[in-house]
């Protein structure tokens, strides 16, 4: 556990996804780059359609047709994901890399009691176990997420429990078999704010002592702030900023995030008019050539409307894909 | 189920296209008044259906709307917030308590009175995906109160409908198009434009941004806040999200399983709330600032159902400052000694 690994555990590479519909062509992902570390948690943010779930799902190779990943690497440990047969994905899902749904209710079967589901988990990953040690793994699991009397809790089944326990029983099953990754895909966004705050002080807690990375999905930039180390701000398929937590929501440098985080009603004037960015998302069935975001940028220039930008390396491990850093910030490496 | 005895109020005069006057009423009589207002809904369970429960979902709350108001009602699911603004537009049964629109009763109106009722007290749902009709153009969506009202006939229609969708930012080029070409900001709109269509004098806004990113939830905020100026309307604003009730109101009533906990002006609120419920709500607001990360205050378990509520103060299972007298004996709204325009149902409230 101690081991100094400097080699970062996930690595995604110029990751390209499009999804060949009746109505086109999709290009839903475009040159989506980043890095995790150990024990890190990095946030993916963005609205709705910009490609955080693909980008996701995409890590574990969950990607249906008409859906196809056309390029990229994804680095899992050093190893490229995207090469491996499905039976050896099929051991890494799971138990190396696991993933929180959003609506905890539709991810768990109805007819199973939860426990069962739990350990059964267990049970996929590790042969050696037998019933009732898994089932004992699993109720120790729920009372590590101080749930009151796990022995009761994990008898019944989902629809016998509140959307913020059937959350914490999902976090329950995807942590019990103490997976390297952990992508949460908005795990609170359909749970009111005091239950959401449990939840999210409870993932930290528990990440800490499982020593788990977590990808962290979200819509919501408040969330974010509190939970992740790292932040990467997608827009249309495209990352646009990468950089920590603090200098990202501190010190945006791409117009996209800047204005997002201006729309924000939360510290806003009732006085004056929220800031709210000019036009609409483009269709990514024709997406602009050059920059994604140029169409709707106060700041666009020509060149932004005709060549996408590259990544240009700013202090403090910042990356920003925008040629406003043109001049003064060298172009990162790939 | 029993409803208050009230007369039947005469047909109102229309007055489509005049700003609505106060008629006769002093500028101090609230535009919507509600007195004890109590929404119980009664259930069967069990194999047999034999053990009946009572879901109170509103309970023994009262609430005054003053014309221009934007009152926002904030709470969790399942506290009655959207429960209350359906009895307004008579979509929830009213087990007592009264409801006044203007001096009149509106509880259990029929008929006439009903549909009366309806072009001046207009509701925004929550989900723009399933309040459109699929099959129906924009034109008609917007088009079928003028006509159902006969507020106007024939090419009027078109004419008041296409200036209305002008309005909320549309093109005759989106007059004749369905629901399923628009975005949700988009959807918002046509059905605020559906709404405003008739002049209402009070919107039922119900979660009207909590489908849409935030980019777009500016842009619908900013119309309902020009809409409301420019057609002096006056909005009872449901939502569980704090900063945009914030930013969006003047007022603010705090809802817990069926009984305002809280009410006041939003300033008063957000400077020092009394009731330890709306302090873990304004806690619990995660803070967009990574230098000063909020200290929550956790709430131990999940909201009680409102299915037979505790007796005392429905807060005190999870109060962390709960004391003997919260759980027997159960608090009525109480002003504050320095604000009396500031409501508190606490035995101790927070006057720190």
């Amino acid at each position: 556990m101690t081991t100094v690994n400097t080699e970062p555990l996930l690595r995604v590479e110029d990751l390209k996804v499009r999804f060949y519909t009746l109505r086109g062509v999709v290009h839903a992902l475009e040159r989506v780059r980043f890095t995790l570390n150990r024990q890190e948690t990095l946030g993916l943010a963005g609205e709705t359609g910009c490609g955080k779930s693909v980008t996701a799902r995409s890590v574990l190779r969950l990607i249906d047709p008409p859906g196809r990943i056309i390029s990229g690497r994804i680095l899992f440990e050093g190893r490229d994901l995207l090469t491996l047969d499905e039976a050896t994905m099929r051991t890494i899902r799971g138990s190396q890399i696991s993933m929180i749904m959003q609506e905890p209710k539709m991810s768990l079967n109805p007819v199973i009691r939860v426990g069962d589901q739990i350990a059964e988990t267990l049970l996929i990953h590790e042969r050696s176990l037998n019933r009732r040690t898994a089932r004992a793994r699993a109720v120790d699991m729920l009372a590590q997420l101080g749930i009151p009397d796990p022995a009761r809790v994990a008898r019944r089944y989902p629809h016998e429990l509140s959307g913020g326990m059937a959350q914490r029983v999902m976090i329950a099953m995807m942590l019990v078999t103490r997976p390297k990754l952990l992508i949460a895909d908005e795990p609170t966004s359909a749970l009111d704010v005091t239950i959401q705050a449990q939840i999210l002080e409870l993932m930290k807690k528990l990440v800490r002592e499982i020593e788990t990375s977590v990808l962290m999905i979200t819509h919501d930039l408040g969330v974010m702030a509190e939970t992740c180390d790292r932040v990467a701000v997608m827009y249309a398929g495209e990352m646009v900023e990468t950089g920590p937590v603090r200098s990202v929501l501190k010190n945006p440098q791409h117009p996209y995030t800047r204005g997002l985080l201006q729309t924000v009603p939360d510290k806003a004037n009732p006085e004056h008019p929220l800031y709210s960015i000019r036009g609409n998302v483009p269709s990514l069935l024709q997406p602009p050539t050059g920059c994604r975001f140029a169409p709707r940028c106060e700041y666009a220039m020509q060149r932004c409307h005709e060549e996408l930008p590259p990544y240009y390396h700013l202090e403090g491990d910042h990356q920003c894909a925008c040629f406003l850093h043109a001049e003064k910030a060298e172009v990162a490496r790939p | 189920m029993q409803t208050s005895p009230q007369s039947r109020p005469p047909a109102q005069i229309r007055r489509p296209d005049a700003p609505p006057p106060r008629e006769g009423a002093s500028a101090a009589d609230p535009l919507l008044r509600i007195r004890d207002l109590h929404v119980h809904f009664h259930i069967k369970e069990g194999v047999l259906r034999q053990h009946q429960a009572t879901v109170k979902a509103v309970n023994a709350l009262s609430l005054d709307l003053f014309a221009g108001d934007v009152f926002g009602l904030v709470g969790e699911s399942g506290c009655g917030k959207t429960t209350l603004g359906r009895a307004v537009v008579g979509l929830a049964p009213v087990t007592a308590g009264e409801i006044r629109f203007k001096g009149r009763s509106i509880v259990g109106l029929e008929g006439r009175a009903a549909f009366e009722r309806a072009r001046a007290i207009q509701l925004i749902f929550q989900d723009p995906y399933a309040s459109l009709h699929p099959r129906k153009t924009v034109c008609d969506l917007v088009g079928l109160g003028l006509k159902l009202h006969h507020l106007a006939e024939g090419y009027e229609i078109d004419e008041r409908v296409l200036a209305m969708l002008e309005r909320v930012g549309f093109s005759i080029d989106h007059m004749y198009r369905y629901a399923h070409e628009f975005s949700g900001g988009q959807r918002q709109r046509i059905a605020l434009a559906r709404a405003l269509v008739l002049h209402p004098e009070l919107l039922i806004l119900d979660e009207p941004t909590s489908a849409l990113d935030v980019s777009v939830q500016a842009q619908i905020l900013n119309l309902l806040k020009e809409l409301q100026r420019e057609f002096r309307l006056t909005y009872l604003f449901i939502s569980h999200d704090l900063g945009v009730v914030r930013y969006m109101s003047n007022r603010i009533g705090v809802m817990y399983l069926g009984s305002m906990v809280e009410t006041g002006a939003t300033a008063d609120i957000f400077r020092q709330c009394q009731h330890p419920y709306t302090r873990v709500l304004l806690s619990s607001l995660p803070s967009l600032d990574p230098d000063a990360p909020h200290r929550g205050i956790l709430l131990e378990g999940d909201p009680p159902t409102p299915v037979d509520p505790p007796p005392g103060c429905p807060f005190a299972p999870r109060c962390p400052e709960a004391r003997d007298r919260c759980r027997s004996e159960k608090p009525v709204l109480a002003p504050r000694a320095d604000i009396p325009t500031h409501l508190t149902a606490c035995h101790f409230p927070h006057l720190g």
